[in-house]
């Protein structure tokens, strides 16, 4: 049905490569890799969401070369993307028919719509809703019915489903499935994303592996089990041998911090570990396995249902309500998305280092803002991390990507704090500005500061961190010890949440 | 001092549109309107200008942090029908009336600002509420009726001997130059820069926001009240139908100087001057003997016209 040839999309590295692939009509293929694999990527580029660099796709037995989802549809290539799209102020009808509202001459069909919506609504499991119901009403499992059957109604020929059941019940997923096999029964080739491995061995006819954009191989149904699947996902040949490893933290000594039990809504369910002085602890995981979510409710940023903290002291606490509690008590946060509540991005690179020390001010509010100080500050750090601008009085935003990091440092490192919070602190970089961000983190085990850092790149993870802790599903499942580690382990554990 | 230069070059670029626009509106009047070019017209706008500049810096400080204070106008009234009624009905002294309307101000502000900031409402919303309730706060207080105050303020916008420029005008440039220190000497200013540039950074940062932003709503609301003793002074009465529409004149002021209704940009100095604009005009087409309506196209098209050169020029500056 959809025949792939060689398929590649570069960003600033190559993030799919060379892939060639066919699914056929009436079958279900899965496609699996860890964090960055280029899954989506690749899922996209079917989707018509983004174009491919290289390579061509054939639908049906001609060219097809989408510009935009829209054209896609067209041809009958559907796809239902992990994040709900829900409008949630419009009916369930409207949501369904969004993309082509029944109407003549601009006027809405409300009759044919509503019956219609109802025939499609109950074979979703969603037939008790009445189709005028406004769609915030829905749970997130329910949202995701909708999200599908919205997707799905019209004719399909191909069908791309990523991570359908995240957010699905079991009943909800056996009404999927149903329909799955339904679709399959209609022809419609369907192209499968999950992280359930029992899931995707149960309805998958076949199984291809990415591994870094190129594609490993693929296997029918029963050909691999769980432990060949992963070792295909990290390449077992790939064992790491420490290199440049890190001063081996004593942990006879106290610790600086230890969690207790730490809950928050969805995502985080009953973490505990401890943060040693000079360590860096690696927090490895899916993406929405719960460390983005660990991380703010830890910081503060969203707020903690349950659990406390214990320092160094004895005494205990309830998590911090606020990231101005966390910064005063010495823990700070480096944020996944620096753009969005990392940086002012039209403010200039002083001011951006600045920030966080506003609030030592000793007047507080009313206290003299010394613009040579901050700049002074700035120039320090500037050569120290070696950030690359033309002047600190330069906004940030018009910085690279890898300047931009360097500046969220440094304005911690400005700040000063014990505990240091890092969320994917290279994503996005350069390799020089990688190396570093790593030189300033070990800098900082040295100082014996303790450092937990979240990354998808389990090979910077395993070259970084003392230990690594692996969450899946929101729980912090195991814990592995440095200095060298099994990475098909790792991946083991990361999808043993899951099972 | 050769790294100074581009400084320099740089706040030049900021005010050379804005000075060639007050330029330009006096060479036009004084070619148009007669004996514009004169002692009496400076003393008339002089007098004019010093409560719209007063309420115009609040609002710049506010709408640079990313809020809005639509009560402006109608606190003023209520103070000033504070200030009346203590000196008034009740004979106090000058300056406890002055402290009086300055506090009320400065309370009104303070409860609409820690409303929006601590409860996350559009401050919109709540400072259309308060406009409404000042505004009934100023007829209670007055029984709905002017009150003549009579001399006891009237120092306040006589011109000092010799110079055409009054007190009141005096007062209106400290507030300006204050203003302009405590948005780039403080950490209050700073702050709220950062705050109207992207508040959840700020959070992220560890920073509060509630309070500095509780903060500036209650200076905008002192600087009302400031206003209001000033306005009273000018018209030797309060009048509880007082400043009706000038928060859309101070908002129109802080955008004509290159204030950023998102937020994150702006300059107390720049505001001064866009209020200066204003007044020239509405003086300048009365002594045209424009009419009423007439003037408020004018005024409209001003307004919209800065905005336009303004965002036009931000645009071939980021290419």
């Amino acid at each position: 049905m959809l025949v792939l040839d060689a398929l590649t999309k570069d960003f600033a590295s190559r993030a799919v490569d060379r892939v060639s692939l066919a699914f056929h009509a009436g079958q279900v293929h899965a496609l699996l890799g860890a964090n960055g694999a280029g899954k989506s990527t690749l899922c996209k580029m079917i989707a018509g969401m983004i174009q491919p660099t290289h390579g061509t796709m054939q639908l049906a037995g001609s060219e097809f070369s989408p510009k935009s989802k829209r054209q896609a549809q067209r041809s009958g290539v559907q796809i239902v993307q992990q994040e709900l799209n829900v409008l949630p102020t419009l009916s369930l009808a409207e949501n369904l028919f969004f993309s082509q509202l029944p109407s003549r001459l601009g006027i809405l069909k409300r009759r044919a719509m509503r019956e219609h919506a109802h025939q499609i609504l109950s074979e979703f499991g969603l037939g008790k809703l009445s189709p005028d119901a406004q769609a915030s009403r829905l749970g997130v499992g329910q949202q995701q019915m909708l999200e599908i059957a919205a997707n799905t109604w019209q004719q399909t020929q191909v069908l791309i489903l990523d991570e359908p059941t995240a957010a699905l019940s079991a009943a909800e997923s056996e009404i999927l499935f149903e329909k799955i096999h339904q679709w399959k029964q209609d022809g419609v080739a369907i192209l499968y994303i999950s992280h359930r491995l029992t899931e995707v061995q149960a309805i998958a006819d076949k199984i291809s592996i990415l591994k870094d954009g190129k594609l490993q191989g693929t296997w029918s149904r029963g050909k691999l089990n769980h432990r060949d699947i992963v070792a295909h996902m990290t390449n077992q040949a790939n064992q790491t041998d420490q290199t440049d490893q890190t001063d081996q933290t004593d942990q006879t000594d106290p610790p600086l911090m230890i969690v207790h039990q730490l809950q928050a809504p969805r995502r985080v369910h009953g973490v505990s570990f401890e943060l040693h002085p000079g360590e860096i602890l690696g927090l490895a995981g899916l993406v929405g396995s719960g460390r983005t979510e660990l991380l703010r409710a830890l910081f503060g940023a969203d707020r903690a249902t349950g659990g406390r903290l214990e320092f160094p002291t004895g005494q205990f606490r309830p998590p911090f309500a606020s990231p101005n509690q966390a910064v005063r008590n010495g823990v700070v946060m480096i944020s996944e998305d620096r753009k969005a509540d990392g940086l002012l991005l039209s403010e200039s690179v002083a001011s951006n280092i600045q920030l966080p020390a506003l609030d030592l001010a000793k007047f507080g509010l009313w206290s003299l803002y010394r613009t040579n100080d901050a700049r002074k500050a700035a120039q320090g750090y500037r050569d120290q991390l070696g950030i690359r601008c033309d002047s600190i009085d330069q906004p940030v935003g018009t910085l690279s990507g890898g300047n931009q990091q360097k500046v969220v440092l440094a304005k911690w490192l400005h700040r000063d704090g014990q505990i240091f919070l890092l969320d994917e602190p290279t994503r996005g970089i350069d390799i020089a500005a990688r190396e570093s961000v790593y030189l300033v983190i070990r800098d900082l085990a040295r100082q014996r500061k303790a450092i937990l850092v979240v990354s998808s790149d389990l090979e910077e993870l395993t070259q970084l961190c003392n230990r690594i802790g692996v969450m899946s599903n929101g729980r912090w499942l195991e814990t592995f010890d440095g200095p060298s580690y099994d990475p098909q382990r790792i991946v083991q554990a990361m999808f043993a949440g899951y099972a | 001092m050769k790294s100074m230069q581009p400084t320099y070059r740089l706040i030049l670029a900021q005010y050379a549109g804005l000075l060639a626009a007050i330029l330009t509106l006096i060479v036009f009047f004084g070619i148009k309107a007669n004996n514009f070019l004169s002692m009496t017209t400076l003393t008339t706008i002089a007098n004019r200008v010093p409560d719209l500049t007063v309420i115009a810096v609040g609002m710049t400080l506010v709408l640079i942090a990313g809020g809005i204070d639509l009560s402006v106008g109608s606190v003023m009234a209520l103070c000033a029908s504070m200030l009346g009624l203590l000196m008034v009905d009740y004979r106090f002294p000058l300056w406890v009336g002055v402290l009086a309307a300055v506090m009320v101000g400065t309370l009104c502000g303070a409860l609409s600002g820690w409303i929006s900031a601590a409860y996350r409402i559009p401050a919109f919303i709540v400072t259309l509420g308060m406009l409404e309730i000042a505004r009934g706060g100023a007829y209670l207080l007055t029984n709905s009726s002017t009150k003549y105050v009579g001399s006891s303020l009237g120092w306040f916008s006589e011109p000092i001997s010799g110079s055409g420029l009054s007190v009141s005008f005096f007062i209106a440039i400290g507030v300006v130059l204050i203003g302009q220190w405590l948005l780039h000497g403080t950490v209050l200013g700073r702050t709220a820069v950062a705050i109207g540039t992207n508040a959840e950074s700020v959070r992220m940062a560890g920073v509060r926001t509630t309070g500095p932003l509780v903060t500036l709503y209650a200076i905008c609301g002192g600087l009302c009240g400031l206003a209001g003793l000033i306005q009273s002074s000018r018209l030797s009465s309060v009048d509880p139908n007082a400043g009706i529409g000038m928060e859309l004149n101070a908002i129109a002021a802080c955008v004509i100087g290159g204030t950023s209704l998102r937020g994150g940009q702006g300059s107390v100095v720049r505001t001064f001057i866009g209020v200066l604009i204003i007044s020239i005009l509405e003086t300048g087409l009365a002594q045209m003997g424009a009419t009423d309506p007439i003037k408020h196209i004018v005024t409209g098209s001003v307004i919209i016209l800065a905005v336009l050169l303004d965002s036009l020029r931000q645009r071939s500056a980021d290419r």
